[in-house]
């Protein structure tokens, strides 16, 4: 979750104030939405995803679900493929997750009664970046049809993402194959302070004439984690097919939650549906985009100040939320024990953990890591 | 080409397809019954006092948005746990329970629906009674399990089918799984008497059964949490360690923000904490962890003294308005010169009312009168005002006399 720089959680200026609207519109009550969740909420978050003058919209070939948060988009989406992708039922569907992935994709997909759930290669440990030629390997390799989980932007938990040109490549590979593409976007706008450019590959694939589902998270970009606002996207070929998808969606949410939690949608579809609040949004994105950013170069500058050995450009070439530090298992159990700096084990540190206040420290302990412990 | 070409159009929901048409239908009489959601005399949607202030003691503390727990408002599900089993119960206070958040009723019955397709091994088989809600049978079935029946509605009397329920019941093969309606069965109406209750416990008990309750409707049936409760308390008492689904969208009103809670009724605490870390383990991967904002509304006036007195007085007064126009509804078919037996209109409980009435008269009331209600003859009573139950007793009494 977002920190600000006294390391304190944030509620977003934006939000405070729709949640003011709302809760002195004496016009709104409490009752069910519709199954698939508030038309208006739908609408404008498949919006933001696309963009305002995807051809997907104009052609009316988006379907949308709202659904409680990022993991409650991957289930829905999940539990439809299984049940109508590649035939009917078929749980012997490839279903390939990145090597790391955020851990609970495995779950998600395996709950959903998949039961060949393969990794793809994506980090490249030696070089600490992306390893494209043995992900393109893979997507030469899997099966026709096979289902590729891609993070859209900010990849968790590497922070490291293609380039334009290299989702290029990896859309052309999906489409020789058959592969099918499932996007995880849950950094919108957090990841470079620009809904549009961290919305890019998932445009780029629509262009390219893909069917694909993204499941989109409100949690980071709105801060709006515990209200669990998510909202599955679906583009399709045509209108007619979306609206079958959609039919057979609705029944799996119905056995599932019936009906979305109505108080966080309502604060996005709020937003998004006012140019004013729009924007006000989009700067409140932007700042804790900056802030994360400005921690990036700043720990990278101190770490190369410090002559600390290695190299330190991926600290400002990964984004998003975290990063691959290349600390080892036995550096990392040093900053923790000795420094109490709390990390995760593969070296994984949360940026928005980093504040003006405790750059030096902890600049300061991966520099003895790092000489200290091979 | 697509690749959902194949893909079938799903069939509209039986209960929205009732909507559909009330909302298109022009005649300014039109009544919509076929609504599970309750209505004041106005027949408008209403916002419990207690939940209004609530929602304002809630925005003046300024809380963050951080996630909750996986297994949610640990505030809330303690005071969920102990609505439900009641503040002096043994298994309470000792702590063997469990009780984790989940998306209101729906998601609480598939959480536990879930959890018992993966750690009850003994069967695959939930028995639901005849009638039951028209989700339950998907839920289960989705979840991986195999449905099966009791006999519990007689449409000849339009009440229970007690013999039957206990004759069907003493046969279902041992360690399988059985749901009870806790109070105001949906769609029936049709409640057991407690005297019933004991003898339910007693077979389910001999038949070595797992005991599912659903109780949606707390507070809502009678107007009185604790006799609503009494089943289930009952039960525990009897050392049946059941399994429970709550709801507080209709006692609370809260419908649309998802207040639930699934609760596991366990030997001893640790057993508790071991089916604890399992749920979460099932829910994380379906969305992680739940919705605040009915769970810190619904726990704010649990637990302020206040506010509690202030919900339950609520919750009287709807009950009360739904039994008052029971009452109405069967004087008015008289003063229509009905001569039918409509005593089951107010033998019957909680939102809903089987009517009695064939799918032939319902169409006729459907289409001549736009008194819209599911072809099963079941009105939800939360939808008859002061204002048109002489309407709907004048079009009742037209197709059936």
């Amino acid at each position: 979750a977002y920190r600000t720089d006294e390391g304190q959680p944030w509620v977003l200026p934006v939000v405070k104030k729709v949640e003011q609207m709302i809760a002195n519109d004496n016009s709104l009550n409490h009752e069910y939405l519709p199954i698939l969740g508030l038309p208006e909420f739908r609408a404008n978050a498949s919006r933001i995803a696309l963009g305002d003058d995807s051809p997907a919209i104009k052609e009316k070939r988006v379907g949308s679900v709202q659904s409680l948060g990022g993991t409650g988009a991957l289930r829905i989406g999940a539990e439809f493929l299984r049940r109508w992708y590649n035939g009917n039922n078929n749980t012997a569907t490839p279903v390939y997750v990145s090597a790391p992935s955020w851990e609970n994709h495995n779950s998600v997909f395996m709950d959903a009664g998949f039961k060949d759930i393969r990794t793809y290669h994506y980090w490249d440990a030696a070089k600490r970046g992306l390893d494209l030629q043995g992900l393109l390997n893979d997507m030469e390799q899997a099966p026709e049809c096979s289902i590729f989980i891609l993070h859209a932007c900010a990849h968790n938990p590497t922070g490291t993402d293609p380039t334009p040109e290299q989702w290029k490549q990896i859309a052309a590979v999906m489409k020789r194959r058959s592969l099918f593409p499932f996007f995880d976007s849950a950094y919108q706008g957090f990841a470079s302070g620009s809904l549009d450019k961290d919305a890019w590959a998932v445009r780029y694939f629509v262009s390219e004439g893909f069917e694909l589902f993204c499941a989109q998270s409100f949690s980071k970009n709105f801060g709006l984690y515990n209200e669990r606002v998510g909202n599955l996207t679906v583009v399709g070929k045509d209108a007619d097919n979306v609206q079958r998808v959609l039919s057979q969606m609705e029944k799996i949410v119905r056995t599932t939650w019936s009906n979305p939690p109505s108080q966080g949608a309502r604060i996005v579809a709020t937003t998004l549906s006012s140019p004013q609040l729009f924007d006000e949004w989009k700067g409140n994105v932007k700042t804790m985009a900056d802030r994360v950013l400005l921690m990036r170069s700043e720990l990278r500058s101190r770490l190369e100040a410090l002559g600390t050995p290695g190299t330190w450009n991926h600290i400002t070439e990964q984004i998003g939320m975290f990063s691959f530090t290349g600390l080892n298992p036995k550096q990392v159990e040093y900053m923790v024990k000795e420094k109490h700096i709390y990390l995760m084990a593969s070296g994984r540190i949360n940026m928005c953990g980093l504040t003006t206040k405790n750059l030096d420290y902890v600049a300061k302990s991966i520099h003895e890591a790092v000489t200290k412990i091979q | 080409s697509s690749w959902w070409s194949h893909v079938e159009m799903g069939p509209p929901d039986p209960i929205l397809g009732v909507t559909e048409a009330y909302k298109r239908d022009t005649n300014s009489k039109k009544m919509n019954l076929g609504v599970g959601a309750y209505r004041d005399d106005n027949g408008k949607p209403y916002v419990l006092n207690c939940v209004r202030k609530a929602e304002a003691m809630i925005a003046s503390k300024k809380m963050d948005k951080e996630y909750l727990p996986i297994g949610g408002l640990a505030d809330f599900t303690r005071a969920s746990a102990e609505l439900a089993l009641g503040e002096n119960s043994e298994a309470f206070k000792s702590g063997r329970y469990v009780t984790v958040q989940g998306i209101s009723g729906t998601g609480s019955l598939r959480i536990g629906a879930n959890f018992l397709q993966r750690f009850f091994k003994a069967s695959r088989d939930v028995y639901l009674p005849k009638p039951s809600w028209g989700n339950h049978t998907p839920i289960f079935r989705d979840a991986g399990m195999q449905l099966q029946a009791y006999r519990y509605y007689d449409p000849k009397t339009c009440s229970l089918d007690f013999s039957g329920a206990m004759d069907d019941i003493s046969k279902i093969p041992e360690k399988s799984i059985i749901l009870l309606h806790a109070c105001a069965h949906n769609p029936t109406g049709v409640d057991p008497r407690q005297e019933q209750w004991k003898e339910l416990a007693a077979t389910v008990k001999k038949r070595n059964l797992l005991v599912y309750f659903d109780m949606a409707y707390q507070g809502f049936a009678s107007g009185d949490i604790n006799r609503d409760a009494w089943a289930v308390r009952y039960f525990i008492e009897q050392g049946i360690n059941i399994v429970l689904s709550q709801s507080f969208a209709k006692n609370m009103g809260l419908y649309g923000e998802r207040a639930g809670a699934f609760t596991v009724i366990c030997s001893d605490a640790d057993e508790a904490k071991r089916v604890e870390s399992q749920l979460k383990i099932l829910i994380r991967p379906m969305y992680s962890n739940p919705p605040v904002n009915g769970a810190r509304i619904a726990s704010m006036i649990l637990n302020t003294p206040d506010l509690r007195k202030e919900w339950l007085t609520e919750v009287k007064g709807m009950a009360d308005r739904i039994i008052s126009m029971r009452t109405q509804l069967v004087s008015n078919l008289k003063k229509e010169g009905s001569s039918r037996n409509w005593q089951h209109i107010t033998d019957q409980i909680g939102m809903f009312c089987f009517t009695g009435l064939k799918p032939e008269q319902v169409e006729r009331l459907i289409k001549e009168f736009s008194v819209y209600m599911t072809k099963d003859g079941r009105i939800s009573v939360a939808g008859v005002t002061s204002g048109n139950v002489g309407y709907l007793a004048h079009a009742i009494h037209q197709v059936t006399k």
